[in-house]
């Protein structure tokens, strides 16, 4: 039991540590281009990063409790998508009030993350191989729903507000993004569903010993991933003014790659919320900065995976130092 | 401190690598268009540079990687916007998305310059584009030269809901009508510009007109469906004309099996999109419409300095 403490305290300090230092290198990375482009500390350009940052934050968000439990989720993007096309169903082609839409769109996310978590924990299919198969079944189904065109929302003007109506001059997606970010770190931090995150990746096989009902938990993990991929989907939907359904292959990994820059370990059982949101800023703000300092296109994706590649490998270096 | 210490050492070399690109005197016109990877843009691209060089103004290019991607080329323009542009050149993938930006740059006095497909909207000052229909007339005058200005034709086209589908359909069929009384277009189908659906048909309908002379297609995949019917049937009588090009078009063309096609002239359409961004910003004058051209090529032709830019594998 001491034992116990005392690796969990060490845990704790090298996972603040690994968030300072990530945190520092968001702080270097403004200062930088600050100093490099008059054009990007401005407020507009600062909106510009927090709105881009709101939906891949939010697939972040997500798929970091199913990261922390050693799952892993590919089908974030479409899932998203498949919440933007529910939405876009319930509202243009049912004609139904707003509310119910999004709604709609919350519960397509929650189902599919649902589906993804009996198949993982009844079926005991991979987590890899499960939800690559609901990735395409969900980009197909998008397609099929939706006719393949995109459905628009022209006769509810009213629904672009939810994501680019302004409080203070700042579009409601950043508060939506960054108010599920708070929740999310709560449940994560201070409720039984975080300890058994937490637990399931650590040693699944002594949480399932010790009486709980890990397939139970598993599923409500992965179903709490797929909201917020329906989260991010009525977001997506509001600020593009329509439901695309050709879009989302991709964006899984960007989510990933947020995740794990945070200093969340792809092996499970550390991870935390605050250090993805970090991971999502890192990312969006990297890819802002080199467009504003016009960098070829070519070379922008060359250093956002050199970024990447050098972000895991110091948090590697760090951990056998810790060891 | 590792990590801190790398990021601004590849900064910095990457700074230093564009360091040229902010000599601030310069005019600005920032470009965002529909794709970025595929060989047409790049050659739109390379279009841009040219004007960039002959009007000395400093652009940027960049597109999403592929035409789904109607989020990423929003923050790509919302980017744009934020380096105060003094003109923004844009192909949308989706107007409506788009539309509170364009917006705000008309409010903010940027002109913008529609290019491509363009922008559904009254507020880019022109468009810089291929004219579809004067490209497709030219086709028909093409084929009619090559069944000796009688006979039967056929024609497969994409769609019939699409801009570029119906005016590449029009443009063939009317100058046929108008100007080749002896020609007679004996069918039109739609193949989605899918290769084997295309295939069927161009099959079914070569079955149906055992003297059909002369086949159009009007864009790559139905181009590619008229060939591949064509060497499945053994009709290499048939007098072919295509749209666009690629590996397929580019092979059966210089095997003889198609005679020639249409290409629309992107390394064009980049530069008058550059050149109509620097004479709005001049405050001249501008048409609704810039025709960017298009040439019409053949085994004979195609390997010339000046087709061989706009053709891609």
């Amino acid at each position: 039991m001491d034992a116990n403490a005392k690796e969990k305290k060490k845990l704790i300090s090298a996972d603040s540590k690994q968030k300072l230092l990530a945190f520092s290198s968001l702080i270097m990375m403004i200062i930088v281009f600050s100093f490099a482009s008059p054009h990007f500390a401005t407020f507009s350009n600062f909106i510009g990063i927090l709105i881009s940052t709101a939906v891949t934050g939010l697939l972040a968000i997500g798929v970091t409790f199913i990261i922390i439990t050693g799952g892993i989720d590919l089908s974030v993007g479409t899932v998203m998508t498949f919440g933007s096309v529910m939405t876009g169903v319930i509202i243009t082609f049912m004609g139904l009030p707003l509310w119910m839409g999004v709604l709609g769109g919350l519960l397509a996310g929650t189902l599919a993350g649902t589906v993804n978590g009996a198949l993982v924990a009844k079926l005991k299919i991979p987590p890899f191989i499960a939800t690559l198969g609901m990735m395409m079944v969900a980009e197909g189904l998008n397609l099929v729903i939706s006719g393949t065109k995109p459905i628009y929302f022209m006769q509810t003007p009213v629904f672009r507000k939810i994501a680019m109506g302004k409080f203070m001059n700042i579009p409601h997606a950043v508060f939506v993004f960054l108010g599920a970010a708070f929740i999310a770190g709560i449940i994560l931090d201070k409720t039984v569903f975080g300890k058994y995150t937490y637990a399931i990746g650590s040693n699944e096989e002594a949480v399932r010993l010790s009486g709980v009902n890990v397939d139970k938990w598993k599923i409500a993990i992965y179903a709490l991933g797929g909201f917020f991929n329906g989260l991010a989907g009525v977001i997506m939907a509001s600020r593009l003014n329509s439901a695309q359904p050709a879009l989302g292959a991709g964006y899984e990994l960007e989510a990933i790659a947020a995740v794990v820059i945070g200093g969340t370990s792809l092996s499970g059982g550390k991870g935390t919320i605050l250090g993805t949101i970090i991971g999502a800023f890192i990312m969006s703000v990297l890819t802002n900065g080199l467009r504003i300092l016009s960098i070829p296109q070519e070379w922008q994706t060359v250093i956002t995976g050199a970024i990447v590649i050098i972000a895991v490998y110091t948090d590697i270096l760090r951990r056998k130092q810790s060891a | 401190m590792k990590k801190v210490s790398l990021l601004l050492v590849l900064l910095a070399v990457f700074m230093a690598f564009t360091g040229t690109a902010f000599a601030q005197d310069k005019p600005y016109v920032a470009i965002v268009s529909k794709g970025f990877q595929h060989q047409f843009w790049q050659a739109v691209r390379q279009g841009a540079e040219e004007a960039a060089q002959d009007y000395n103004v400093e652009i940027t290019y960049e597109g999403p990687e592929s035409e789904s991607q109607v989020a990423v080329q929003i923050d790509m323009l919302q980017t744009a916007m934020d380096k105060d542009p003094d003109a923004l050149v844009f192909a949308a993938l989706d107007t409506q998305a788009a539309l509170p930006l364009i917006e705000e740059a008309e409010s903010k006095e940027i002109p913008i310059i529609a290019f491509d497909s363009g922008v559904d909207s009254d507020i880019p000052v022109t468009t810089a584009a291929t004219d579809n229909y004067a490209a497709s007339a030219y086709a028909a005058d093409k084929m009619a030269e090559l069944i000796g200005y009688q006979g039967k034709v056929a024609v497969i086209v994409h769609d019939q809901t699409s801009v570029t589908g119906v005016e590449r359909r029009d443009g063939f069929l009317d100058r046929m009508k108008n100007r080749y009384p002896e020609i007679e277009v004996v069918d039109v189908q739609y193949g989605g510009g899918d290769h084997l659906k295309s295939t069927d048909l161009a099959k079914s309908i070569m079955e149906a007109n055992p003297d059909l002379d002369g086949f159009f297609g009007a864009n790559e995949g139905s181009a590619v469906g008229v060939v591949n019917g064509i060497m499945e049937l053994g009709r290499e009588d048939i007098a072919t004309v295509g749209f666009d090009s690629g590996s397929i078009l580019l092979n059966a063309i210089r095997n003889g099996i198609m005679d020639g096609a249409i290409t629309q002239n992107p390394v064009g359409i980049g530069y008058r999109a550059v050149e109509a961004a620097v004479k709005a910003m001049n405050g001249e004058e501008l048409p609704e419409m810039i025709d960017t051209g298009f040439y019409y090529y053949n085994a004979r032709n195609m390997d010339s300095e000046i087709l061989q830019p706009l053709l891609y594998e």
